[in-house]
Formats: structure tokens, C-alpha cells, sequence
């Protein structure tokens, strides 16, 4: 895992695309709200954050928290109506793809940023061949003949280690078991060597053994082609093993932002503390598990102040009042919240 | 020594694959349960992991009684449960009662949550005379956690936690003696599985109840479990103490679901002894003979093929494993900080 590290430092620039580098691809203050019969749900309230090629960023969040509505605005698959952007912007080798044209976006997609979700059997196709829809990006985007798009389809079921890829080329979705389904979708998404790779809760779906297997995959994939990956999951276990910086989220707000190992050796928000309390540990059986009290809360109606403050520990008088904004604390990592230092500070 | 409440021997569940519509003829079985025998002790966690299709479902279903086993016998207190029938099955029902995994599609949408939980005195009017019953319900709700105020509320008025809250007071509606939960909390969000958890412990400890705790979240298991019974295929695998299994598995299959399990400390990444296995579970419709984790374990041999390895006490360990080659092994992975 360290080569990650290593190549995040040397790699600027890299994507070919020749303009000033920067970062890869940027949110910044995004803003989306869900119009519904019922009211308006503020679902994404300025969110900052960015992943530079080589890197994997972890996005962790539980239900609700916006996590994959970011994701999803990114690629612009965002439902509208009833989701709306409402303001911020996102950025791809520092072009706004908010404000470009379909076409424009669509050629992003796939080339530039690629995404695979949680749920592979919707995901795919269950009318066409799982060859047949990798293959597809071959001909329609790379004016590849029939003949040598399947090829090329074989080779990349052959890449993410799909045994027998030629058999298997003309099988269908519900032919393959679950963790073989999401190897396909990953080859599909890596077919036009994206620079992004967006993966929405990968192994959510899969059994330990098997989402095992998927996480080396992706990692090696990942090295290999020195890509970006967001990592969007609610599992505190898988972001230990593979994240290089974690953004939590938290009602539609980044509220913690660190190096996987300073996060978890000593949190700067106490959601990010919460959470880390409440997994159930091995090693201390029998105690009772510390907990979060409350419930996240109604995006239609966010208390006022700091979203978090009803089920703080710590929450003072100017928790009710003021919105935290996410502040630098030390020299890498940042936190929104009015206490961020003392909880750094703290024994 | 403490009785046993359940004794479940050599059960098992097989499921007929049909082709054809009208007329149907059966061209194989799906052996979802395959020779599994266990014992439940009062007051005691029995966790029983295993991956998707390993036949802990189905367990819970005969467990319950909701399927009659193909052959084997589950004993509630010596009584054969599958031979019950009529007023000796009810009465048995008030026993035992499950939790189910999803809080969405469990609860019937139409009916508050009085009647949800009120509902098993309906079927069973013994425990609690009609004019009692609101109020029983409120004490329900209350000693799960829920504002008693909310009795008249539709379940899509409250969250995924408050949901699986409504079914664990249902379950305790007839005051049972053990209580079947299967996945109670993979459907929830950690902060609010904490939660969920420890009401389970705190239950168990007012009531003195047993519980048969399914789930596929190792960590979980180890939480809440006095011993742990490992499924693969059907078959139960290895069985013991939370600590004989946690810290000491000799079966492969064990060892390789304790190294696979992510561990919440990124400091752990590089020194971790991961096995890895390869592929996929067989499908139960036709299991390698022999031993059934065969196919991807690493120390496979020919007698794996030929014998099927028994449930026992092997050499140089304490607790009962179904591998021909069983021995410990450390796995790093479960060590966490």
C-alpha cells in the first residue's frame, strides 16, 4: 500500500491532458437540494474535496449523509427533478463540468471519470451479454469493428482475472455470481482507462471472502494505471485498509477531512469519534458499546448551528448558533467543529 | 450445568429444484441445511456465522417452524418441534420468536404500531386479557426504547433503528425464552447497530433470554456471542467458545473468514497474514463430495475428496472442527490495537 503514498508526490500532471495541472478533479462548495411534494431536502450543503491521481479518497458516511448524491452529481447522473444543483462547482483538469455542455460531459464519462456501484445486478443490462456491454464502449467510442471490440472486451475480462474470459464473454448478467458481476462491472468502467475511478460502496453487496478479493483488485488495478479512486463507504474496515485521506460526511457536510492514519489514531469532529467508538471491537467483548444517541437528522428541516450539535457529547451554547465552517487543525487535516483543537489536544 | 433449551440433530433441509410448469418433476435439491446439529443453553448467545447461501436463513426458518426439516429433529425442552401441531404448536410459538433482518419490508405498512405489536395477543389472548393490552404495548415500547406516545404511528414514521426497534418488541411481546435473530443488524448504519446491540444485551440480561444470533459481521458475532458456530454449505464447520473461535480456529475456513474481515485501524495494513481464498461457494445444488471447502482451501488433499470430515475434537486443540488437517494458526487480523 505505501507505493500509493509514494506516487501521490510524483505524480503531478499526469492525465496527458497538458493543461496547467492542479488538481485532478475538484468539488468545491457544492450545493444539491432534492425538491420534493413534501418539501425541500437540503441534501448537499458545501462540499469541498479533491483526489489527485494515484490517490485513493475515502468518502464515509452513513445513510443519508450525501455521500453517493456527490458521486452522483460528479458524473451527472443526478435524478432532476427532483435533485437540483444549487451552487459550487466541479472540476476536472480545473474545467467546470457543471457548466459545460452534454456532450462535453458525455465525453468525460468513461474516459475521463468512471464510476461502478453497490448493486451489480441493476447495474448491468440484463438484456444484453456482459460481452456485449463491455464491448460497446469499444465500437461507440473508439469507432472499434465488431470483431476486434470483442477482443478487446475479452482482454479486459482477462484484466480483473474473470476465468475463462472467452467463455464468459457471452454470458449473461444473471449468469455470474455476485462477486464476478462486480468484476465485470469494474472491467466495463476501466475499459477507456478512465483517470477517475468513482467506486459507490463496491463490496457492500459481497460476502468478507469475496469483497476481499474485489479490494485487492481494485488496489492493484488502481497502481497499475495510477488513477484517482473515491471510495465512497460506510465500512470503517475496508477505509482502514486501502483510503489515503478520509472525508466524512455528515448531513450533507464534509465535517472531518484527514490522512487515514491521523483520523483514526485521534479524531477532530466527534461524529468521526462516534463512529469509531461504536464499531463493535474484538478486543473489548462484553462492555457495552458506546453509541451516537439520536438519529441523523430530517434534510428537510436541519437544526440550526452545527448539524451534528442535537447528538454531540460536547455540544456548547455556540453549537446552536453558528455553523462550524471546516477549518485546518494542525498542519494536514481539517475539522468542522467549534472544538476541533481541544479534541486534537486531548490526551 | 445449565439445561439445554434447544437441541437441534443432524438436521436437514433440502429444497427440490422443479423444471417444467404443468408437469413438474423435481431434477435435483438444494441442500440448503446439510446434517447440522448444535445445543442452545438457557440464557446463552449461540452466534452462528457463515456467507450468503451457507444455509443460516434456513436454519432460523426450521428453528422456528416456519419449515418442516427433510429428516433430523430440532428439541425444544425434548419436545420434537416438527411434530407439534394445533394448540401444542402455539403454545410452543409463544417460546420462540424471531427478529428479521430487514426493518422495511417486515413490518406491514398499514398497521400501527399498536397493532403490530399488539397483534401476538390477538393469536394469543392468555398472555394479555383485551382491556390490558394498549397498555402492555406501552411498556413495550418503552423498554425498547421508543416513546410509548407513538403508539398510534405508521412504521414509515420512523427510521431504519426505530424500526428494528418495533420488531425486537414484537418478538417480546409473549415473553419467550429464545429469541432467533437473524441478520438484526446488517441493515443498519453503525452509530445506530450500537444501539440496536446493545438493547439486545440489556434484554437479554432483564429477561434471562437465549439467543440464536445470525448474522455474516464477524465482529458483531464476537460482540454479542457466548459460543460461535462457523456454517459453510450447510454444514457446520467448526463450533466453540467466542474465544476457542476467535482466537484459536483451526478449521481453514475459519481462519481464512477471521483474515478477510477488514480491521478499523490502518496501522494493521501492512503486517496482516491474509489468506486469500479463490473463487466463489459452490452452488449447494451439487456440493463437492467429500469435504465441501475442498474446492478453495489451500491444504486440500485427496482424502478431502473421498471422506467427508466429521464435526469432532481434533488433536491438539479444545473445541470441535470438521477438517481432516485442522490445527491453529494465528491470524493477525482479529488482534486489533
Amino acid at each position: 500500500m505505501s507505493d500509493i503514498l509514494v506516487s501521490e508526490q510524483s505524480a503531478p500532471g499526469f492525465g496527458g491532458s497538458g493543461r496547467p495541472s492542479g488538481r485532478l478533479l475538484e468539488v468545491e462548495d457544492l450545493r444539491v437540494e432534492f425538491r420534493t411534494r413534501d418539501g425541500v431536502a437540503k441534501v448537499i450543503n458545501g462540499v469541498t474535496y479533491h483526489v489527485d491521481a494515484g490517490e485513493t479518497l475515502a468518502v464515509l458516511g452513513e445513510s443519508g449523509s450525501g455521500k453517493s448524491v456527490t458521486a452522483q452529481t460528479i458524473m451527472g447522473i443526478l435524478d432532476t427533478p427532483p435533485g437540483f444543483v444549487t451552487g459550487g462547482q466541479v472540476r476536472f483538469h480545473g474545467k467546470d463540468m457543471l457548466r459545460m455542455s452534454a456532450e462535453e460531459r458525455r465525453r468525460i464519462r468513461g474516459e475521463g471519470i468512471a464510476m461502478i456501484f453497490q448493486d451489480s445486478l441493476s447495474a448491468l443490462n440484463p438484456v444484453f451479454t456482459v460481452g456485449f456491454q463491455i464491448a460497446e464502449q469499444f465500437r461507440v467510442r473508439r469507432g472499434m469493428s465488431r470483431a476486434d471490440a470483442k477482443k478487446r472486451a475479452i482482454e479486459m475480462l482477462d484484466q480483473v482475472k474473470i476465468p475463462n474470459a472467452k467463455g464468459r464473454f457471452s454470458n449473461y448478467p444473471h449468469q455470474f455470481s455476485g462477486g464476478m458481476r462486480q468484476r465485470a462491472m469494474i472491467a466495463m468502467s476501466l475499459a477507456l482507462d478512465p483517470e477517475v475511478l468513482i467506486a459507490d460502496e463496491p463490496t457492500t453487496a459481497l460476502d468478507v471472502t469475496v469483497q476481499a478479493q474485489i479490494m485487492d483488485l481494485l488496489g492493484e488495478l488502481q497502481r497499475e494505471r495510477r488513477m484517482g479512486m473515491i471510495l465512497i463507504t460506510h465500512d470503517l474496515g475496508v477505509v482502514a485498509d486501502v483510503a489515503d485521506r478520509i472525508a466524512v460526511m455528515y448531513a450533507g457536510r464534509i465535517v472531518e477531512e484527514a490522512n487515514v492514519y491521523e483520523l483514526y489514531r485521534k479524531p477532530a469532529h466527534p461524529y468521526t469519534l462516534g463512529l469509531l467508538d461504536s464499531i463493535p471491537r474484538m478486543d473489548e467483548k462484553g462492555q457495552e458499546l458506546r453509541t451516537i444517541k439520536g438519529l441523523p437528522p430530517n434534510l428537510m428541516n436541519i437544526p440550526p448551528g452545527c448539524p451534528f450539535n442535537p447528538r454531540c457529547p460536547m455540544a456548547q451554547p455556540v453549537c446552536r448558533e453558528k455553523v462550524p465552517p471546516l477549518l485546518q487543525v494542525g498542519t494536514s487535516r481539517a475539522s468542522a467543529c467549534h472544538f476541533a483543537e481541544e479534541l486534537v489536544n486531548r490526551d | 450445568m445449565t439445561e439445554n433449551i434447544i437441541e437441534v440433530r443432524d438436521l436437514v433441509k433440502h429444497y427440490p429444484v422443479t423444471r417444467g410448469i404443468v408437469f413438474k418433476k423435481t431434477i435435483g435439491q438444494v441442500k440448503a441445511v446439510d446434517g447440522v446439529s448444535f445445543d442452545l443453553k438457557a440464557g446463552e448467545t449461540l452466534g452462528v456465522v457463515g456467507e450468503s447461501g451457507c444455509g443460516k436463513s434456513t436454519l432460523a426458518r426450521v428453528l422456528m417452524n416456519l419449515e418442516k426439516p427433510t429428516a433430523g429433529s430440532v428439541l425444544y425442552k425434548g419436545q420434537d418441534i416438527s411434530k407439534l401441531s394445533g394448540g401444542a404448536l402455539r403454545r410452543l410459538r409463544r417460546q420462540i420468536q424471531l427478529v428479521m433482518q430487514d426493518p422495511y419490508t417486515s413490518l406491514n405498512p398499514r398497521m400501527t404500531v399498536g397493532d403490530l405489536i399488539g397483534e401476538p395477543f390477538e393469536i394469543h389472548p392468555e398472555v394479555a386479557p383485551k382491556g390490558s393490552r394498549r397498555g402492555k404495548v406501552k411498556e413495550l415500547l418503552d423498554l425498547v426504547g421508543l416513546n410509548p406516545e407513538h403508539i398510534n404511528r405508521y412504521p414509515h414514521q420512523f427510521s431504519g433503528g426505530q424500526r428494528q426497534r418495533i420488531g425486537i418488541a414484537r418478538a417480546l411481546a409473549l415473553r419467550p425464552e429464545v429469541i432467533v435473530c437473524d441478520e438484526p443488524v446488517s441493515a443498519l448504519d453503525v452509530s445506530i447497530q450500537a444501539q440496536v446491540m446493545n438493547l439486545l444485551e440489556k434484554l437479554q440480561a432483564e429477561f434471562g433470554l437465549s439467543y440464536v444470533f445470525i448474522a455474516h459481521d464477524l465482529s458483531v458475532v464476537r460482540h454479542l456471542s457466548d459460543r460461535v458456530a462457523v456454517m459453510y454449505l450447510g454444514k457446520m464447520v467448526e463450533v466453540g467458545t467466542e474465544d476457542e473461535i476467535y482466537e484459536r480456529p483451526t478449521h481453514p475456513y475459519t481462519q481464512a473468514l477471521l483474515s478477510a474481515v477488514p480491521v478499523p485501524d490502518p496501522t494493521l495494513r501492512n503486517n496482516k497474514a491474509i489468506i486469500r481464498l479463490t473463487g466463489d461457494v459452490p452452488s449447494p445444488i451439487s456440493p463437492p463430495s467429500g469435504c465441501r471447502f475442498r474446492t478453495r482451501c489451500w491444504k486440500a488433499q485427496e482424502i478431502c475428496a473421498q471422506e467427508v470430515p466429521l464435526l469432532q475434537i481434533r488433536r491438539g486443540s479444545d473445541h470441535p472442527s470438521a477438517c481432516h488437517f485442522a490445527e491453529k494458526r494465528e491470524i493477525v487480523a482479529t488482534h486489533g490495537a
